[in-house]
């Protein structure tokens, strides 16, 4: 067989291989992704057409306070979960990792077993565990408190407790990540660092820590992007209430999509979510780039 | 006993009760489902000291459950098997074939990671309602077929594997299915469960999609289903905690089945994604 014609059978299979892929791919990523767009410039309803309006949907969301809350109640979860979550899990890999065998497979498991739940599992769950009369968690609410809470119903509680359910569901994922990194670093460095008589501590910062940076980096990457991109819980716990003390960004894009049937609108707040995960996770690659190279 | 002994014991002792407060909501859900919908909201304590199956027997009489089995279990598989089907067939080509348009093609499905599933649930739905399918499977299916993850993974252990095989096979006359189908993917089992698990796991456990495209009782999946029974049954803890675990066990027993390839496939995909 000559070359060209080799060539030309080799594109033919290739694109016989490619095509179910792409076309699925063309179909429901990009043509929806087109669609949001060119949706969040016009007025149109969830099904139904509607008018070209420009910027009018972005200039309306600048003006809209709700969509201050749900902004700012995005950062607040962000804040409450990004860090803790690395923290506790790092903690949790470096005591698992000191154990051997069975007992460090087994204790794993436990930790990374809340992970493979489906959400609606877990909030149920959590919700019987807070329940107001009968929760068996009350009784340690009461003892900081004086008095039973009902913490998805209450405007200070309701953001922490939902991060604490998001922080038992996903953390095994990150305690995953941080022991596969800690296997990573040679033995013979400590050993010879503890020859060099260094404490316990001297190891961790001197050697664990710059070793497993890239690792924490990941971690604090997908978790930033994971948290910013919070509903399923929120809907699931609190409906976004009370008083949107919970509301968050796609709590907003799905009641002005689906309930109030503002299709357009909705479009013009996935597209800013879409903004704002770009922009975000630029920042902290960026950051945490400058932070490793210290 | 020397001091560092006892400084080992006592740090396994504290890991483990650690863990037993981590498993803690997992354990109470069993125990609270084991025990009569009475007993529940009595004083009695945190033991598992009651092995009561009647919330068990009532929640798969009474609710819809077998159905919404039947209905996740349907279109998971559905969507695992295409996934990795065109998953792999894509990587192969990306891989191993040179051709016009291959790596346009590729830098697309790296920079699909960027936009998160939620923002085109508009569009989405706008697109199965012109196509008829909303509130069936394939309007639950279609949607989640995008799963670049498995493109680039594939790709990367295809990557790997000589070239003189691939030549090898040419030379006797095998065209590129067979080379796939018959040596690339038999010499890539491992990644192929581990990647078909945790395809199924998210199909399994996603609630925001089949919650939008699902109008229906009849065609809900588990994790959409279990919320509507919460208000059919007023307060019955006992019966809620046994529909959870009930729709928990599959991916639990799962999980404990294929532990080694669950954790690899997670750690393959999140360094990826990195």
């Amino acid at each position: 067989m000559s070359v060209a014609k080799r060539h030309k059978r080799e594109v033919r299979s290739a694109y016989i291989l490619v095509a179910p892929f792409v076309l699925v791919f063309a179909v429901f990523f990009l043509y929806p992704a087109i669609k949001v767009l060119i949706l969040s410039f016009t007025n149109s309803p969830l099904i139904g057409d509607g008018d070209w309006v420009g910027f009018a949907n972005y200039a309306k969301l600048l003006n809209d306070r709700l969509f201050y809350t749900s902004l700012w109640n995005n950062f607040y979860f962000v804040f409450l979960t990004v860090v803790p979550t690395t923290a506790i899990a790092l903690l949790i890999a470096l005591a698992v990792n000191t154990l051997k065998g069975r007992l460090q497979a087994l204790v794993l498991t436990l930790f990374f077993l809340p992970y493979i739940l489906p959400v609606s599992v877990v909030t149920l769950i959590w919700d019987w565990m807070f329940d107001f009369q009968f929760g068996v968690l009350q009784p340690l609410v009461a003892l900081i408190t004086g008095k039973p809470v009902p913490v998805f119903k209450n405007p200070y509680w309701v953001m922490p407790m939902i991060a604490v359910v998001t922080i038992w569901w996903t953390n095994g994922f990150n305690v995953l990540l941080l022991i596969a990194g800690l296997r990573n670093i040679p033995e013979d460095l400590y050993e010879a660092a503890s020859l060099d008589g260094a404490t316990i501590w001297q190891r961790f910062w001197r050697i664990t820590w710059p070793l497993l940076w890239p690792v924490t980096a990941l971690v604090l990457t997908l978790q930033l992007i994971l948290q910013l991109k919070i509903f399923d819980q929120v809907f699931l716990l609190s409906e976004g209430g009370p008083f949107n003390r919970s509301y968050v960004i796609l709590m907003q894009m799905y009641r002005e999509g689906f309930q109030l049937n503002h299709g357009g609108y909705a479009s013009a707040i996935a597209m800013v979510l879409f903004l704002i995960i770009v922009v975000v996770s630029i920042l902290q690659y960026q950051l945490l780039r400058i932070g490793g190279r210290k | 006993m020397t001091a560092k002994q006892w400084r080992n014991i006592s740090l396994t002792a504290l890991i483990l009760i650690a863990a037993a407060i981590w498993v803690f909501p997992l354990y109470w859900a069993l125990t609270t489902s084991l025990r009569s919908e009475m007993r529940v909201v009595s004083d009695a304590g945190v033991w598992l000291d009651e092995l009561n199956f009647s919330a068990y027997i009532q929640v798969l009489s009474t609710s819809k459950l077998p159905l919404w089995y039947l209905n996740s279990v349907g279109t998971s598989l559905i969507i695992t098997v295409l996934v990795l089907l065109f998953g792999m067939m894509c990587a192969y080509a990306l891989s191993q074939l040179q051709f016009p348009g291959r790596r346009v093609l590729y830098l697309v499905i790296v920079a699909s990671f960027m936009v998160p599933a939620p923002a085109l649930y508009v569009a989405k739905f706008i697109l199965m309602s012109d196509m008829g399918l909303v509130n069936t499977w394939w309007g639950i299916i279609l949607p989640q077929l995008i799963v670049p993850v498995v493109v680039i993974v594939y790709k990367q252990f295809f990557d790997a594997i000589p070239k003189e095989m691939r030549e090898a096979v040419l030379l006797d006359g095998g065209s590129e299915f067979v080379l796939l189908f018959k040596l690339y993917l038999p010499l890539n089992w491992g990644i192929t469960t581990a990647l078909a698990i945790i395809t199924f796991i998210g199909a399994w456990n996603n609630f925001f999609w089949p919650f939008l495209i699902v109008t229906g009782e009849n065609m809900m999946t588990i994790p959409v289903g279990i919320t509507q029974v919460d208000d059919a049954f007023g307060v019955a803890y006992a019966r809620t905690m046994a529909l959870a675990l009930l729709a928990a066990a599959p991916v639990i027993i799962g999980y404990l089945i294929f532990q080694k390839r669950v954790t690899e496939a997670v750690m393959i995909s999140a360094g990826v994604k990195g």
